[in-house]
């Protein structure tokens, strides 16, 4: 962090009281979260009563004394935009990783919400060749949709493999609590597409003190909106993992004394969410903004509040699940929802996406059943063997993740299946479609 | 000369303010900053120390800037022209922001003061008023917009003058009033009023006698919200309550819909702007934005703000009825209005009731319940508010505060479930959990059996049992496995299908079936109930699940066409055949 300090600047030098994550002193003239350096490390005001302010300091308060030095800026954090982003990495106080000085207009982080009225419906298909995502789950330019993932699950992979073949302007990554190894992943992948041209970082690993975490998802964020609203670009912010986003915020208001909700997270959760993932935004001259985040679960529980609030605020959430009878990770066609796909199915991919769709779900959910049937120890139908094998070639052909192809093939994908294993009534497609895209022997 | 203050105190959008004046609990101030005012409102008084939520982000501010106090609470300006406007929670227009972002500090006015209205009078001069007494008429969109005497006017008042007909903007004196002691009182079209005091211009409250149409079967038929009813939606993420507020705003049978968007997605409301203005009312022939005003706090907007969007709704709402009207209110969700109160008396260091909510959580969701309902107006007229709010519980689990708090306070309960939803039974609302306490008031029987022909709350009873039967029987089957259980147990299961599939689920997204009317849906269950009531002949339980799906299949049919069009009695003659297979004396 830059710590030239100005003549006018006053420096205080008298803290009376310090915890883990904050230190208290008396100071005047001080303004609501105002960023502060303590001993060389950068703090935020949290509150201030009367003439005593309270700084959280990011990276901790280990070492500090209580006659260390604390000079304020003036100013609440901030980040330098320009086109001087592209293809570079950062740390969480928006400084290059590799050094070096980035040319561009200063902003303020975290700035006020778009005006309602001002957004567009989102209608833009994102294509990203996983069949699991754009055959049942399309995403829309403007949406903000979450994987919730077991830690052990290759949802960064998959990121990364949708931001690649995405097709946006810009790709930002938010990366909040990353290990050192998917850090150096993510980058490796970047480089090797050619993309790096492409590609913004912000960059918070486990090796990082945790409550600097909380700066990653709105720099990202305030960069994105550099792009999307002044450059009229449709960026693509990842942004991974927010559970421990929302781990640090519980530290923070744990160490500010504050009454804990729901497991242990702060009361605040919900509009803290909201707060990041509602800068997604689909705005009136093209430009827009979608969020694709990670929330890892505990042994796949939703109740939990981290996922339980994030689903009340994103369009949607993607699962991700082994399956078993092909050795493959797939994308959970019964848990996975995009909220926002009836905007471009069937009407910016071909007609018949929408019962193509539905039926593949129904027959697969119609094997699910089998299955269970088979476990109960109860006799198998004809129709139940025929969806069982229906089940396997779908989940290999089409729900695996690495499944790379166009919708259209996808479709054709999925009729070719069909005429496989089933007569047309079974799989109750219009009559015109089947007439249509029905393949005949 | 107003009340003013010094900021002494910061903690996120807690701000302590000290004076040494007059400050009223709920009064609404104005801290200075830079060059913008921000707005507040005073949630405790200690002392000289005075504790304000600000509606809007505190960053940047400072100790020791100037308050000024208000000398009023929080208030919206009522008069015409509300209709198909956009407000945020404190009733700014937003449309008339400028920019693409939100600033901080800038207000916007909710009305066109400059507009000029087509003004009729209704009363003359020397006649008596009271408070909310309609002075005379304009004209806004479709429906006669009534000015009223002011709602704080306190007894009796003679008109002195009255405005001839012609056209006025809305601040032009409309009429003279005297008071008792023969002070006079200008009254203009627009008038201003508290959001968290009830407007209480009517003359009774009757227990609800009539039942609001909304279209939706599993409302109407199944469980009916009563007009000046209340009811509420709770359902986890995913289980569709949006898609089903939003058919409630598009279909219902009233005058108009008001919705607060209270701390939910901003592109949901953005779905309300983009089709609103191109959906028709068929009611009206108009389109359905002139019927409909949004109040938008979205998630990301100012946190105190939300509390305040929702008694916004309200007292808008409280000021059509006044006027006769039919109204509707939705409220998505008041469980984010809950949050709102909880990070407040967190950052005020209450002591917390369950789930670090406020000990008065379920005096407050009561008190607001009970502002709506049908109402006799001093006039004879009538008017009614229909509440329906939304929960969204943590974890969706129904044993939370807000919850539990909104059950005992609402009437009807529209269960979502997630099972339900995962199963693509939709809308996903559990015909067995869901209850409506309408259907067991005898004035509300009488109303829909006069409405629908006598049997029609029988009928509906016995749907619901053979809802109740199948899911039993369904129990049994499962633990006893399919050749385990009589025959019989099968019939019975697929005859609580056939009411599941065909009355209470219905397609949203379908342009005939979303909508379904009361002639329609009495039709329907008639039909329905005869085939219940008949009895079917089968060798093996392998032959009735083929069997009632192809009914099932034919019914869908029925419900997917236009009522009484050629399809539709084609496909119920299908059905016949359908029936006539099986079916024994």
């Amino acid at each position: 962090m830059e710590k030239d300090t100005k003549a006018f600047q006053r420096i205080y030098t008298k803290l009376f009281q310090l915890t883990k994550a904050t230190v208290s002193l008396q100071a005047s003239g001080i303004g609501n979260e105002e960023l502060a350096i303590v001993d060389g490390r950068l703090a935020q005001v949290v509150k201030i009563m009367g003439d005593i302010v309270t700084l959280q300091v990011f990276a901790g308060t280990e070492g500090i004394a209580n006659d260390a030095e604390v000079i304020f800026t003036g100013k609440a954090p901030t980040l330098k935009v320009g086109e001087d982003l592209a293809g570079r990495f950062f740390n969480a106080y928006g400084e290059p990783i590799e050094g070096g000085e980035i040319m561009g207009e200063e902003r303020e982080i975290g700035g006020p919400s778009v005006n309602p009225v001002r957004r567009m419906q989102p209608s833009e298909f994102i294509a990203t060749g996983i069949a699991g995502i754009d055959l049942n789950n399309a995403l829309v330019t403007g949406q903000k949709i979450p994987f919730f993932a077991d830690p052990d699950q290759p949802y960064n992979q998959v990121m990364a493999n949708v931001a690649l073949r995405a097709q946006a302007d810009k790709i930002i990554l938010g990366g909040v609590g990353l290990t050192n190894d998917d850090y150096l992943y993510f980058k490796r992948v970047f480089d090797d597409a050619g993309a790096l041209d492409r590609i913004v970082g912000f960059i918070n690993t486990t090796e990082n003190p945790p409550v600097e975490r909380l700066l990653v998802p709105d720099m990202a964020l305030s960069a994105a909106e550099y792009f999307a609203a002044e450059k009229g670009q449709k960026v693509l912010v990842l942004l991974t993992d927010l559970t421990l986003y929302a781990d640090a915020l519980s530290i923070v208001s744990n160490r500010m004394d504050q009454i804990p909700s729901k497991d242990s997270m702060p009361g605040s959760l919900y509009s803290d969410l909201a707060r990041l993932y509602e800068k997604a935004v689909q705005f009136p001259d093209g430009g827009s903004i979608t969020i694709i985040a990670v929330t890892t679960l505990s042994s796949g529980d939703i109740t939990h509040a981290i996922p339980d609030n994030t689903g009340y605020i994103t369009e949607g959430q993607l699962f991700l699940r082994k399956d078993s009878d092909i050795g493959k990770v797939i994308v959970d066609p019964f848990r996975s929802l995009s909220r926002l796909k009836q905007l471009v199915i069937g009407k910016r991919t071909r007609e018949d996406h929408p019962q193509v769709m539905n039926a593949a779900v129904r027959l697969y959910a119609d094997a699910a059943n089998a299955k269970t049937k088979l476990e109960n120890g109860f006799d198998l139908t004809d129709y139940d063997e025929r969806t069982l094998d229906f089940a396997r070639a779908y989940s290999e052909k089409l729900l695996a993740i690495d499944v790379n192809i166009e919708v259209e093939a996808m479709l054709d994908t999925a009729y070719e299946l069909f005429g496989k294993h089933f007569s047309p009534v079974e799989v109750g497609l219009k009559q015109e479609f089947v007439e249509k895209y029905w393949k005949k022997k | 000369m107003n009340t003013i203050g010094k900021v002494t105190g910061i903690i996120a959008n807690l701000v302590i303010v000290e004076t040494q004046d007059r400050v009223a609990q709920n009064e609404i101030c104005f801290i200075k900053h830079d060059n913008t005012r921000l707005m507040a409102e005073v949630i405790k008084i200690m002392g000289q120390k005075v504790y304000t939520q600000v509606f809007e982000s505190t960053r940047g501010l400072k100790v020791g800037s100037e308050v000024e106090f208000a000398g009023h609470m929080l208030e919206v300006t009522l008069g015409p022209g509300l209709l198909s406007k956009n407000f945020d929670g404190l009733q700014n227009d937003l449309d008339k922001m400028t920019g693409v972002f939100l600033k901080r500090g800038e207000y916007t006015d909710p009305l066109e003061k400059d507009k000029e209205f087509e003004f009729e009078p209704l009363v003359k001069e020397g006649d008596t008023v009271i408070a909310g007494g309609w002075l005379g008429e304009v004209k806004e969109n479709w429906i006669g917009h009534k000015i009223m005497v002011p709602f704080g006017f306190k007894g009796e008042f003679t008109v002195k003058s009255i405005t001839k007909k012609g056209s006025y903007t809305m601040n032009e004196t409309m009429a003279v009033l005297v008071d008792k002691d023969g002070k006079e009182h200008k009254v203009s079209m627009v008038q201003k009023w508290p959001v968290k005091v009830p407007i209480k211009a009517y003359k009774e409250k009757p227990r609800p006698f009539k039942v609001l149409e909304t279209g939706v079967r599993v409302f109407d038929t199944l469980n009916p919200m009563a007009e000046g009813g209340t009811g509420f939606i709770p359902g986890p993420f995913g289980s569709g309550k949006t898609v089903l507020q939003h058919a409630l705003s598009k279909q219902a049978e009233a005058d108009l819909v008001i919705i607060a968007a209270c701390g939910e997605r901003a592109n949901e409301v953005v779905e309300i702007f983009t089709e609103f203005p191109e959906l028709d009312d068929p009611r009206t022939g108009r389109k359905l934005m002139e019927r409909t005003t949004i109040i938008a706090n979205t998630s990301n907007m100012p946190v105190a703000a939300r509390e305040a969007s929702v008694y916004t709704a309200m007292t808008i709402a409280e000021y059509y009825r006044a006027m006769g009207l039919k109204v509707l209110l939705l409220a998505d969700s008041t469980s984010r209005w809950a949050q709102a109160l909880r990070e407040m008396s967190n950052r005020m260091e209450e002591l917390p009731g369950p789930d670090g909510f406020p000990m008065d959580l379920p005096a407050i969701i009561s008190n607001f319940y009970s502002r709506a309902g049908y109402v006799y107006l001093n006039n004879g007229e009538t008017g009614s508010i229909t509440f329906i709010g939304t929960v969204s519980p943590a974890g969706g689990n129904l044993k939370e505060p807000v919850t539990e708090s909104t059950k005992k306070a609402a009437r009807c309960f529209y269960a979502l479930s997630q099972q339900r939803a995962d199963s693509k039974r939709y809308p996903a609302i559990d015909p067995i959990e869901s209850y409506s306490k309408y259907l067991e008031y005898p004035e509300i029987i009488e109303y829909l059996n006069k409405q629908n022909g006598e049997n029609w709350t029988k009928n509906v009873w016995f749907v619901k049992d053979a809802l109740l039967r199948s899911k039993e029987v369904y129990e049994q089957i499962n633990i006893l496995g399919d050749d385990g259980v009589p025959l019989d147990y099968h019939i019975t299961y697929w005859k609580g299908e056939v009411v599941d599939f065909v009355i209470s689920q219905q397609d949203a997204f379908d342009k005939i079936d979303q909508r379904s009317g009361f002639v329609r849906q009495r039709y329907m269950l008639e039909n329905v109930v005869e085939v219940l009531k008949s009895n079917y002949k089968f060798d093996s339980f392998e032959e009735v699940n083929p069997y009632f799906k192809k009914l099932i299949n034919q019914y869908k049919q029925m419900n997917y066409s236009e009522f009484e069009s050629e399809e539709f009695k084609k496909n119920e003659k299908e059905l016949e055949i359908i029936i006539q297979e099986r079916k024994v004396a």
